[in-house]
C-alpha cells in the first residue's frame, strides 16, 4: 500500500500517525465518536479539550492501553492493531504520563532501566542516559536517588526513558502542570529540538497559551468528537477556549477594588514538621487576609502546600494558640471542627477520602463538614430531612450532575465531586474560606462558575485563600498573592503588579535551577 | 484484517490456563449490592456442604449428623431456649465489636473483657452474698460494664498514647484475664464449703438473673442483648456518634478534616465493646452458671468476631448471625450426644463458616481474570493488509 520512506518524495507527506473514524464506547458513555486527525512527521500537534472530552481515551488507544471499537489507526500509512503498550513502544511510540511512575528510593538509572523492555548493560545504559540528556538539554545525573529530585527533574527521567527508545511519536500528557515557567521554557526547547529532528509530538494540554507557543496544529475535542482543527498561531487563547467549551467564556466579574476590610485570618509564624518521610516542613509561614480579599498561594506541587492546608484547616495544630487567629479569635490549637465553628471552612486538594467519603451518600457527605454550621444536629441525632435539603441545595446551586443526593460520592466524576465539595463549604457561609486547587479536574464552564462563586463570596466580606498550582487561575482571581517554595512563603504582592517572571523565579527557588542554573539560565542565578 | 491472534495464540492460551501467572485478581469496579448481603447465606450453605463431606469421610452418616447438628436442636422448646441462651452473649459482644470494626478498631480481646466483667460482677454477688437486696443485680451489671470497659481501656490507652497495635495488646490481655480468674477461684474466692473445688459459692437469688421460661435456662440476658442490638443500630444509623465511627473507618483523613477526634473514637469503640463484653460475662455467671468457675465462656469473645462479620457489622444482621453461631454450639453438643461426633466439630464448623464468608466476600469485591500479559506470546502489532 505504501512504500517506506516516501515522506520526502510524495507531494503530501504520509502522516506519521493517522486516526480515522475511531470510536470507543464505555457503558453509558460514548468516549470517542468517529475521531479523525493526523500527525505529520516532525509536527507538534496539540490535543485540546475539556476534562471528559475524550483526550485520555484517545491517547490510551494510540498507546495500546485500550482498543478502538471502530475505526483504524495508521502508522506511517499502514493500518495497525496496537495490542499493548509494549507493541506501541516497539513501533516507536513513547508516552510521558501526567503522573510519574517512579520509585523514590531508587536511582535515576535504576528507574529508567525498570521502565524499559530491554535495558541491557547498566554501564552502557548510564552512558546513553548521559548522552541523551545532554543532547536534548535535560541535565540528569543517573546516580542520584529519585527522592532528592524536583518534580521537573523527575519528569526529565520519564522523557529520557522515552527518548532512549528512539521514538517517532512522543505523547506528552499535561506535561507542564507541575513545572515552573522557566522549566516549561526549557521543556519547550527540548520538544522543539526533537520536532526539528523529525519526531512527531502529540501534546495534550488545556493551557492555551502554551499551545499557541509550541504547537503547529491543534485538534479540538468536545464531548468525544473533533469539533475543530486549527493553527494555534492564528487563533487567540480565547477563541480556542470557545471552541473547546462551545459557549461564550464568562469572565469573572469582580467588584471594583474597594477599601480593604479588617484582617479576618492572621497567620503568624506557622511552623509544622511534615508527617511524610520526604515531605516538606513549613517554616515560619506568616500572612494575613482581610475581609473581601482573595489571597493566592502559588507554588509548584510538593512545596509544602499540603502541610499548609492541614495547618490552616485545623487538621494539624500549631504550637501556640496565637499562631492563627480567625476574626481575632486565637485558634492555633483548635481542631478543624472548632475552627469551622469560628467560621473557617476549607476545601482540601484530595477529594476522595479527604474532602469526601467515597462510600457515603451525598447527604452523609453534606453532614461531614456541614453538621455544625448548617444546624444538621439536634443533640446527638442527625436531622435527616435537613441534611437531605442541604445536600439538594448544594447539588442545585452548583450544578452537580448526579442521579440524586443518595448517590455515593465515589460514583460522581472528579469534577462533579469537586463542585459538590466547594459548594458545601461556600453554602456554609464561612468567614474565612481556604481552598486548595478549586478547579482541579473541573471543566472550564464549571471552573468559571466556581471562580464566580469565590468572587461573590469575597464581595460579601469573606476572606478567601486560594492555594493553586495554576498560575493563570491565581492571576485571574486573586487580589494579592504569595509564593510557597520548600515550605517558605514569600512576602505577599499585589496581583495586578506582579509579573509572571518574578513569580516564576520565586516558584523556582532552589528547585530545578540548582543543578543547571549556570548552564542554561544565567539570569536566574543573579536574581536569586 | 485479523483481529484475533490466530490459532497458534489460542493454543498457547489453553495451556496457560493452568499456569497461575496467567490469572490475575482485580477489584471490581462496582460491587453488586445484592451479592453483598447474599454472601453470609452462601457461606452458611457452603459450610453445610463441606460438613456433609467431612462427616462422610469420617465414616458417619452425613444426613444423620447434619440433622442432629442443624435441625433437631430446633425441634424442642428446650433446644430453642438454649439457642437464645447462647445467642445472647454472642449478640451482645458482637454488636459492640462491630462498632469498633467499623472504625478500624480491632478489639480481639473481648474474651478477656468478658472474663473481667464476670469477675467484677461476680465479686459484687459474693460480697453481698446472702443479702436479699433489690440492687444487687443492677450493681453487678454496672460493675460488669465498668470492669470490661476498664480492661479495654488498657489497649485504648496504649493505642492512643503510644500507637501500640490494639490487636496484639487486647489479645494478650485475654490470657492475663483468664489466669487472673483462675487465681481468684483457686484462691480468695474459693467456696469455703466447696471441698476445695476451684469454684466460688453459688450466687444468692438476688444475684441471679430471672428465668423467663419455667423449666429452661432462658434468662433476661437474651432480651437485654436484643435491646442492646437495637440501641446500637439507632446509635450507628441516626446519631453523629455512629457517623463519626463510620467516617473514621472509611476515610481517616476525612474524619480529621471534619474535626472528628480519632482518639476519642478509638476510646469510645474500645470502651463500648469492652463494656458490652463485660456485661455478657456477668450475665453468664449470673445466668446459666450461677457462680465463678475457672472457665466461664466457651470462647464467646472470639466467636463474636465471626458473628460480627457474618452479620455484616450491622447490629440487626448480628442478631441473625448470633443465632446461627449459637446453633453451631448447641448443634455441636447435640451431635456429640446423638451421633458421637468429636467435640472439635463445633470449632471446625465455626472455622469453616468464617473461611467461606471471607472467601465469598473476597470474590464479591474482586474478580479473577485471565491475565492479558499471558497473551503476550501472540504476535503483537500486525500490519493488516
Amino acid at each position: 500500500m505504501t512504500a517506506p520512506g516516501s515522506d520526502s518524495s510524495a507531494a503530501r507527506p504520509v502522516p506519521r500517525l493517522e486516526v480515522k473514524g475511531v470510536t470507543k464506547r464505555f457503558p453509558g458513555v460514548l468516549a470517542n465518536d468517529h475521531v479523525d486527525f493526523a500527525v505529520a512527521p516532525g509536527e507538534v500537534h496539540a490535543l485540546l479539550g475539556e476534562n471528559g472530552a475524550g483526550k485520555s481515551t484517545l491517547v490510551k488507544m494510540i498507546y495500546g492501553v485500550l482498543h478502538p471499537d471502530e475505526g483504524t489507526l495508521a502508522w506511517n500509512g499502514a493500518v495497525m492493531q496496537i495490542a499493548d503498550p509494549h507493541a506501541a513502544r516497539a513501533l516507536g511510540i513513547g508516552m510521558v504520563f501526567q503522573h510519574f511512575s517512579l520509585f523514590e528510593a531508587m536511582t535515576v538509572l535504576e528507574n529508567i532501566a525498570l521502565g524499559m523492555d530491554k535495558p541491557g548493560d547498566m554501564a552502557l545504559l548510564s552512558e546513553r542516559v548521559r548522552d541523551v540528556s545532554e543532547a536534548y538539554g535535560l541535565p540528569l545525573d543517573p546516580d542520584r536517588d529519585v527522592y532528592t529530585l524536583s518534580v521537573g527533574e523527575r519528569q526529565r527521567i520519564e522523557i529520557v526513558r522515552c527518548l532512549l527508545q528512539n521514538p517517532k511519536l512522543l505523547i506528552m500528557d499535561e506535561p507542564t502542570s507541575v513545572l515552573t515557567p522557566q522549566e516549561v521554557e526549557r521543556l519547550f526547547e527540548t520538544l522543539r529540538k526533537l520536532a526539528a529532528e523529525g519526531v512527531s509530538i502529540l501534546y495534550i494540554s488545556h493551557k492555551l497559551e502554551e499551545i499557541k507557543q509550541l504547537c503547529d496544529r491543534a485538534t479540538i475535542l468536545r464531548g468525544g468528537r473533533v469539533v475543530a482543527e486549527c493553527d494555534p498561531a492564528q487563533e487567540t487563547a480565547k477563541s480556542m477556549a470557545q471552541m473547546m467549551i462551545g459557549t461564550e467564556l464568562k469572565t469573572v466579574e469582580r467588584r471594583a477594588e474597594g477599601v480593604a476590610g479588617e484582617a479576618r485570618l492572621v497567620v503568624e509564624g506557622l511552623t509544622l514538621a511534615s508527617e511524610e518521610i520526604h515531605g516538606v516542613d513549613l517554616k515560619n509561614v506568616s500572612f494575613a487576609v482581610r475581609a473581601g480579599e482573595i489571597f493566592g498561594i502559588a507554588g509548584v506541587a510538593g512545596n509544602g502546600q499540603n502541610e499548609l492546608l492541614l495547618g490552616l484547616s485545623g487538621e494539624r495544630l500549631a504550637d501556640h494558640e496565637s499562631v492563627l487567629r480567625i476574626d481575632g479569635a486565637p485558634a492555633g490549637r483548635s481542631n478543624a471542627g472548632a475552627r469551622r465553628k469560628l467560621g473557617l471552612c476549607a476545601v482540601p486538594e484530595e477529594r476522595n477520602g479527604h474532602g469526601a467519603v467515597p462510600g457515603m451518600t451525598l447527604v452523609e457527605n453534606a453532614v461531614l463538614s456541614g453538621h455544625h454550621r448548617m444546624g444538621l444536629l439536634s443533640s446527638l441525632f442527625i436531622r435527616a430531612a435537613a441534611a437531605a435539603r442541604f445536600a439538594q441545595q448544594i447539588v442545585t446551586a452548583f450544578d452537580v450532575r448526579t442521579p440524586g443526593v443518595t448517590a455515593s460520592a465515589g460514583s460522581l466524576s472528579g469534577g462533579n465531586l469537586q463542585k459538590f465539595i466547594v459548594g458545601r463549604e461556600i453554602l456554609q457561609k464561612p468567614k474565612v474560606l481556604v481552598v486548595s486547587q478549586p478547579t482541579w479536574g473541573v471543566d472550564a464552564g464549571a471552573a468559571a462558575a466556581i471562580h464566580q462563586a469565590l468572587a461573590d463570596l469575597a464581595a460579601e466580606g469573606v476572606a478567601v485563600v486560594v492555594v493553586s498550582q495554576d498560575l493563570d487561575e491565581l492571576l485571574a482571581i486573586t487580589d494579592r498573592l504569595a509564593v510557597i517554595n520548600v515550605g517558605v512563603l514569600s512576602s505577599a504582592m499585589l496581583t495586578r503588579e506582579a509579573s509572571v517572571e518574578e513569580i516564576g523565579l520565586l516558584m523556582g527557588g532552589v528547585h530545578g535551577v540548582s543543578t543547571d542554573a549556570a548552564v542554561v539560565h544565567p539570569e536566574a542565578a543573579h536574581v536569586a | 484484517m485479523s483481529h484475533n491472534p490466530g490459532a497458534a495464540g489460542n493454543r498457547l492460551v489453553v495451556y496457560s490456563v493452568f499456569n497461575p501467572a496467567s490469572w490475575k485478581i482485580e477489584p471490581r469496579r462496582e460491587i453488586p449490592q445484592g451479592l453483598l448481603y447474599a454472601t453470609p447465606l452462601l457461606a452458611v450453605v457452603l459450610t453445610v456442604v463441606a460438613g456433609f463431606f467431612i462427616f462422610l469421610s469420617m465414616g458417619y452418616n452425613p444426613f444423620l449428623a447434619l440433622y442432629h447438628f442443624f435441625v433437631s436442636p430446633l425441634l424442642t422448646l428446650y433446644g430453642l431456649s438454649e439457642l437464645l441462651v447462647k445467642a445472647g452473649p454472642l449478640i451482645m459482644i458482637g454488636v459492640g465489636l462491630a462498632v469498633g470494626f467499623r472504625a478500624n478498631v480491632w478489639n480481639i480481646g473481648a474474651e478477656g473483657q468478658l472474663t473481667l466483667g464476670a469477675i467484677t460482677g461476680g465479686v459484687i454477688a459474693l460480697a453481698f452474698w446472702n443479702e436479699e437486696t433489690w440492687w444487687t443485680l443492677p450493681l453487678m451489671c454496672l460493675c460488669a460494664v465498668g470492669g470490661g470497659a476498664a480492661y479495654a481501656a488498657i489497649p485504648a490507652f496504649l493505642r492512643t498514647r503510644f500507637n501500640v497495635n490494639e490487636i496484639l495488646t487486647s489479645l494478650m490481655l485475654t490470657y492475663v484475664a483468664t489466669l487472673f480468674l483462675s487465681t481468684l477461684v483457686y484462691g480468695p474466692l474459693k467456696d469455703p464449703m466447696g471441698f476445695n473445688f476451684p469454684q466460688s459459692r453459688m450466687f444468692g437469688d438476688a444475684a441471679l438473673l430471672p428465668i423467663l421460661l419455667e423449666g429452661t435456662r432462658l434468662h433476661l440476658g437474651g432480651v437485654v442483648a436484643l435491646m442492646i442490638a437495637v440501641a446500637v443500630w439507632v446509635l450507628m444509623t441516626f446519631t453523629i456518634v455512629g457517623f463519626q465511627v463510620r467516617v473514621l473507618g472509611q476515610a481517616p483523613a476525612a474524619a480529621r478534616y471534619a474535626g472528628f477526634s480519632g482518639r476519642r473514637i478509638v476510646w469510645f469503640c474500645l470502651l463500648l465493646s469492652g463494656g458490652l463484653a463485660g456485661l455478657a460475662g456477668t450475665f453468664e455467671v449470673a445466668g446459666p452458671i450461677g457462680q465463678l468457675v475457672p472457665v466461664i465462656s466457651p470462647g464467646y469473645g472470639f466467636t463474636a468476631i465471626i458473628v460480627a462479620f457474618l452479620g455484616r457489622l450491622h447490629p440487626l444482621g448480628i442478631i441473625l448471625s448470633g443465632l446461627v453461631m449459637a446453633l453451631s454450639y448447641i448443634g455441636g453438643e447435640n451431635a456429640q450426644v446423638q451421633v458421637g461426633l468429636p467435640q472439635a466439630v463445633t470449632g471446625v464448623f465455626q472455622g469453616l463458616l468464617l473461611f467461606f464468608l471471607l472467601a465469598s466476600d473476597f470474590l464479591v469485591r474482586y474478580r479473577v481474570r485471565r491475565n492479558p500479559a499471558a497473551l503476550r506470546h501472540a504476535p503483537q502489532a500486525q500490519p493488516a493488509e
